[in-house]
């Protein structure tokens, strides 16, 4: 079966789990997806599935993306368009035609450990403190170096700055995977899966949470 | 749309056998607490402080005096550990938050009985 499905991430909250403790979990509106495309070996040199997920109107559809969705489309009978478009791998391809519709409760169940990506929410250009933790300054008695970066390197020798070295600049917006989240609940009746822990990204931005291969 | 998604789950989590009490009152809370494999219940008893509204995340805090000692537990308000909440007596106060009873002892701790 499919490792994966694309989401959304609804936003944050706190649950009870049974023994009182208070659990802080993301919820994520998972699936439900429609597969677009079927990949194998023969015709593409490796075995995948397409997925579909989300809505978008008609006319922000371009024509060769449009064609490329028909076919799910027709055989799953939803309405819309889908937003998003992601592939994931699987060990077989026998089971996945285009349109088949697959859930949330397909997938995952309570207790198991996932992995989700998403994009960070973007800093813009960001200083050393807020972008990699560098310890401020004094406040007060005159100091001036309040957020200042510090010293960049070293003398003469060797006269120039090493390479990496954490400086200012763009922050967030970029893709981040966290890993080895525990799934406190499934609920199939909204599509909802609540992960504990927090998700990269804003509210409603695209995730995708697969089954994680870390050992337990 | 997804806020009602959590407002359902939200929902879910909460109780709904919890009596009315006010800031000002005087509250038993009945715990319970797991040694081991056996549990028991302990009691808390004293007046509330102040209550922080929510759905999952609100909460109550209850000042005790205990051996000459105040005692603060701030307690989950929809905690499946709390077995139940009885109300000992109503409070006459003017504020939200009683604050004010942390600096007195005694006498001028009181609070007035609501008839």
């Amino acid at each position: 079966m499919i490792r994966g499905l694309i989401g959304r991430k609804l936003g944050m909250t706190q649950v009870f789990a049974e023994d009182g403790t208070v659990v802080p979990v993301t919820v994520l509106e998972v699936g439900p997806c429609v597969v677009t495309q079927v990949k194998t070996e023969e015709r593409d040199g490796y075995k995948a599935v397409q997925l579909g997920f989300g809505e978008r109107k008609e006319k922000n559809v371009n024509k060769p993306l449009k064609g490329h969705m028909q076919k799910a489309l027709q055989s799953s009978g939803r309405k819309s368009y889908f937003s998003v478009l992601r592939e994931f791998r699987v060990e077989d391809t026998e089971p996945f035609e285009v349109g088949r519709e697959i859930r949330v409760e397909d997938v995952f169940q309570i207790g198991e450990r996932v992995d989700v990506t998403g994009r960070s929410k973007g800093r813009g250009f960001s200083g050393t403190i807020k972008r990699w933790g560098f310890s401020r300054g004094p406040m007060t008695h005159g100091c001036k170096n309040i957020r200042e970066p510090g010293s960049t390197g070293c003398a003469t020798f060797p006269g120039r700055v090493i390479k990496g070295k954490k400086m200012p600049g763009h922050y967030g917006d970029e893709r981040v995977t966290v890993l080895n989240l525990k799934i406190v609940d499934v609920r199939p009746e909204d599509n909802v899966v609540l992960v504990k822990g927090a998700v990269p990204g804003a509210r409603n931005g695209i995730v995708l949470i697969r089954k994680t291969n870390r050992v337990k | 749309m997804g806020f009602d998604v959590i407002e359902k789950i939200e929902r879910d989590h909460m109780r709904l056998d919890i009596p009315d009490f006010r800031v000002g009152d005087t509250v038993r809370v009945h715990t319970k607490i797991r040694e081991g494999d056996k549990e028991r219940i302990q009691v808390f008893e004293g007046v509330v402080l102040r209550k922080h509204r929510g759905r999952t995340n609100a909460t109550f805090t209850v000042r005790k005096v205990s051996y000459g000692i105040g005692v603060e537990r701030i307690f989950p308000l929809h905690s499946p550990q709390i077995d139940k909440i009885e109300v000992i007596r109503r409070g006459r106060v003017r504020r939200a938050r009683l604050y004010y009873l942390r600096g007195r002892i005694g006498k001028a701790a009181r609070i007035r009985e609501k008839l």
